[in-house]
């Protein structure tokens, strides 16, 4: 019972059980529209690990959605709630278009000044939220909302400027090929580069069938180094405090507005970041007119939610929502059910999260149940 | 004891487990119909627990309880308020934008024939309420704008307008001065003459003498005893509450001042509203001298403790720390002036309460070597550093350097904060109302520790709304009124009641002084 108790009031517990209640409402809508859940569950497991080239493509789509959903959590860790993460992810973008596809130096500069522009973009982005904040008392969910739209007007108006615009499309020109973050990009699709991926049919698969690409390893990065300056240093102290009890901090002598700027310039950073490695990492290296938000900022709130905004969690919540959407798209090819379900399933997952914070407190009432028995 | 319906409220064998730990065991009250009954006890010793049973927001897991002679199940509040049962809490319980008025009826909204609120109505109700019982209060005022002290009115009114047979006030006097004690007092017995009852929680061991009938004495979660108040003495009272002799009044040797350290002059800060709330205000402090402020909540102590720490802007004056100007810097320019400060409010300004015991222990001192270096925390550094002050300051439980600064008992995070404020070797020390809500145990601990630093040479401002802990623990005493100094005194110079007069804004005659 003792063990029972301890494992129950694990975070990771609620977490996995609130996963666990995501697939059993996913199962009774599919019944109630008439499909199979096992059949559709299957194609969906499918979807997501009957090939390397799956596999390899689910963390493409994970990265943006890591790093977006660390830049939430950040921003929770430190008492702001920034929904602007798809205005900053699509300022990063804007910008390592607008830098990739002008400047053309050799890769070892030209990647990180293109990867770089986004990061600065999304930092400026976000700090213009902070500012607002920090200076006029404007709360960050407001700005950040309006702020998203501005992001999306500006980045379909680049796309029509004469400089940008490819022709005769609704995209704009794709970046250099000099700032692509993919493995090998030339090498592997040379003669030389088939005839050393050939035998290996893994690796020849995941190479050229997907973008692989360094985005995952810097997010994973970004992760640790998150947790880091949260956890281990004198400035995450100091916005960690200001997150918790501002009025506390002040008297403490340290500096509110500042804290409050620098966590949301850190967090439009990590957003901006997301936009410009999906820019540089995945064809088709470009950005293109957008009738509607593509959520991959809205997504990395789901991914902070289900993380706890722990900034490690960040990385398998990511990696399972990645997954989802990813796999989703059999479950409609191969049962003929519509990918909503998949949103439906993300859906209960963040809602059953909230939910089962009472599971601790579940787990209390189980302890002096069995403590009265022992009477 | 008998179940029989000349008691109001009889519990009897309550238990209350929270997770593993027993805050109640086997606790028993019997309070007659009629009388005003004192449950004594220190913090944390489960007197507003009991009381949150007979409120119906616990559930004892053991206990029978009865109304009135009759068994009765109070399973939530609204029960208990079916039962004529009214609760003041200690930590007021007030919507803070709506208007005094406002929340007295709330859920209890007067209404005309359209089912429209009835404010006019309301607000005669409950003026004529203030008027009988003497509780001056704006009933337009909103809850934001007036004090702490205001608030607890505003409480007291709340449960009075609902018309309560049975009264729960749970330390109703902490923010209250000694002539509104009196007040209150006085309309405790003008409650039990109309018939009611009453239920008074707290550790003030004077104010049960002065007011109750009967005292239960709860230690530890354990019942220990129920005496008649006027067959006990205080020292008595507190060896059963403590469960060893403590000491009522601090000992002390003469103070011994040295140079001025710490100089206020002519300064004047205004408040939210824009009013002078500290007015031409002077006023000195030397080493090895305790400076205390005696004064009624809402006469500028607040005002003027957030113009020393650069919280707020002084409009003129100046303040001096060593000869050096710190008026219109910043809090940390001020705490780099050896100026440590133990706020009023620990749970707002003094301690972040998710961050760890050890956390908050370093929260001035975590950009300095060796705490932190190169921008890294050096937390086995930190984790020494708190567990050294956890000794010392003999704060509980002795393992809680990891723990949430949250699951301390009051007296506890006062300890974190005296400890961390002490530990910067300030040469001014400014401990703003150091002793609320704590119990004479801890009393008597904070009070021989500001002593202690005097007598190593500190100079020591002193702010309390308690005019006793000023008494006995200053060398010298200010008056402050409508936001200036109006008088000073030495120790021992005039007794309670004259001050008590400056305070309320009464002049003195020559020959008095």
């Amino acid at each position: 019972m003792k063990t029972l108790v301890k494992i129950l009031k694990k975070p990771i517990t609620s977490t996995l059980l609130a996963i666990l209640c995501g697939f059993l409402v996913a199962a009774i809508v599919l019944l109630l529209a008439g499909y199979s859940p096992a059949s559709s569950f299957a194609a969906l497991f499918k979807g997501i690990f009957a090939k390397p080239k799956y596999i390899s493509n689910v963390i493409i789509k994970a990265t943006p959605i890591i790093l977006t959903g660390l830049s939430v959590a950040f921003a929770f860790k430190t008492g702001l709630f920034n929904i602007g993460a798809e205005g900053q992810y699509i300022i990063g973008t804007v910008a390592a278009v607008c830098i990739g596809v002008k400047l053309n130096l050799p890769p070892a500069l030209e990647i990180p000044i293109v990867v770089l522009s986004g990061v600065l973009a999304g930092a400026i982005y976000g700090g213009i939220v902070g500012l607002l904040k920090a200076r006029f008392g404007i709360h960050e969910v407001i700005t950040s909302i309006m702020l998203n739209w501005i992001a999306f007007y500006l980045s379909n108006y680049i796309v029509t400027l004469d400089a940008y615009h490819e022709p005769n499309s609704t995209s704009s020109l794709p970046v250099n090929e000099s700032s692509f973050t993919m493995l090998l990009p030339k090498w592997k699709s040379s003669e030389a580069g088939m005839a050393a991926l050939k035998p290996n049919k893994w690796l020849y698969e995941v190479m050229l069938k997907t973008d692989v690409n360094f985005g995952i390893l810097i997010a994973i990065l970004m992760a640790v180094i998150i947790w880091i300056l949260l956890y281990r240093s004198t400035k995450g102290y100091e916005l960690r405090a200001v997150g918790f009890n501002s009025d506390a901090a002040e008297f403490a002598g340290i500096n509110v507005s500042r804290n409050i700027i620098r966590a949301m310039v850190i967090s439009g950073a990590l957003a901006g970041l997301a936009g410009s490695l999906a820019i540089t990492g995945n064809a088709p290296h470009r950005i293109a007119q957008m009738a509607a938000f593509e959520n991959n900022g809205f997504n990395g709130l789901s991914v902070a939610l289900i993380a706890g905004s722990s900034p490690i969690g960040c990385i398998f919540a990511g990696l399972l929502f990645g997954g989802l959407l990813y796999g989703g798209q059999s479950v409609q090819q191969e049962v003929g059910a519509p990918t909503e379900i998949i949103n439906i399933m993300i859906g209960t997952i963040v809602f059953f999260v909230a939910l089962t914070k009472v599971v601790p407190v579940l787990a209390d009432k189980l302890e002096k149940r069995s403590a009265h028995h022992a009477k | 004891m008998e179940v029989s319906s000349e008691y109001a409220v009889q519990m009897h064998g309550i238990t209350k487990m929270f997770g593993s730990f027993c805050a109640l065991n086997n606790v028993h009250l019997d309070v007659k119909k009629g009388t005003i009954h004192a449950i004594l006890g220190e913090n944390g010793a489960g007197k507003s627990t009991l009381m949150n049973v007979l409120y119906g927001l616990y559930q004892a897991d053991a206990g029978e309880l009865f109304l009135n002679g009759e068994k009765v199940n109070i399973k939530n509040p609204n029960i208990a308020i079916k039962h004529g049962i009214g609760m003041v809490h200690q930590h007021f319980m007030l919507v803070e934008n709506f208007t005094v008025t406002q929340n007295i009826i709330l859920g209890n909204e007067v209404t005309n024939q359209f089912g429209t609120l009835n404010m006019k109505k309301a607000r005669e109700e409950i003026l004529k309420i203030v008027e009988k019982y003497g509780l001056e209060v704006d009933p337009d005022a909103k809850i934001e704008d007036i004090s702490v002290g205001m608030q607890q009115r505003v409480e007291i009114l709340k449960a009075l307008y609902r018309g309560v047979d049975l009264l729960i006030l749970d330390e109703p006097t902490a923010v209250l001065t000694p002539q509104e004690i009196d007040d209150l007092i006085q309309i405790m017995h003008n409650l039990v003459s109309d018939g009611k009852t009453i239920v008074i929680i707290t550790h003030k061991l004077k104010e049960i003498k002065a007011s109750s009938d009967v005292c239960t004495i709860i230690r530890r979660g354990e019942y220990v005893d129920t005496v008649p108040v006027a067959d006990v003495d205080e020292e008595e009272l507190a060896t059963k509450m403590v469960g060893h002799a403590v000491q009522l009044v601090v000992e002390k040797t003469p103070a011994n001042p040295g140079d001025v350290v710490f100089e206020i002059d002519n300064l004047t800060v205004k408040d939210e509203r824009k009013l002078d709330a500290v007015k031409n205000l002077s006023l000195k402090v030397r080493k090895g001298e305790i400076v205390g402020i005696a004064g009624i909540d809402g006469n500028g102590q607040k005002e003027l403790v957030e113009a020393i720490t650069s919280l707020t802007k002084a409009e003129s004056g100046t303040i001096k720390i060593n000869g050096a100007e710190i008026q219109n810097t910043t809090p940390r320019n001020v705490i780099d002036h050896k100026i440590s400060t133990i706020h009023e409010d620990r749970q707002k300004r003094g301690l972040v309460l998710p961050f760890t015991v050890a956390e908050n222990m370093v929260i001035e001192k975590y950009r300095e070597q060796p705490y932190s270096k190169g921008g890294m925390l050096n937390s086995s550094e930190i984790l020494a550093f708190t567990k050294g002050l956890i000794k010392d300051y003999d704060i509980r439980p002795e393992d809680c350097e990891n723990q949430a600064a949250r699951g301390l008992s009051g007296g506890n995070q006062q300890k974190v904060i005296i400890a961390r404020e002490i530990s910067n070797e300030p040469d001014l020390l400014i401990a703003v109302q150091p002793t609320r809500g704590l119990d004479v145990g801890a009393i008597e601990y904070v009070h021989k520790t500001l002593i202690r630093e005097r007598d190593k040479g500190k100079a020591i401002l002193l702010i309390s709304l308690e005019l006793d802990e000023v008494m006995n623990v200053a060398d010298t005493i200010d008056v402050i009124y409508a936001g200036t100094i109006v008088s000073s005194f030495k120790q021992g110079e005039v007794d309670e009641n004259t001050i008590g007069l400056l305070m309320a804004g009464g002049k003195i005659n020559e020959n008095v002084g």
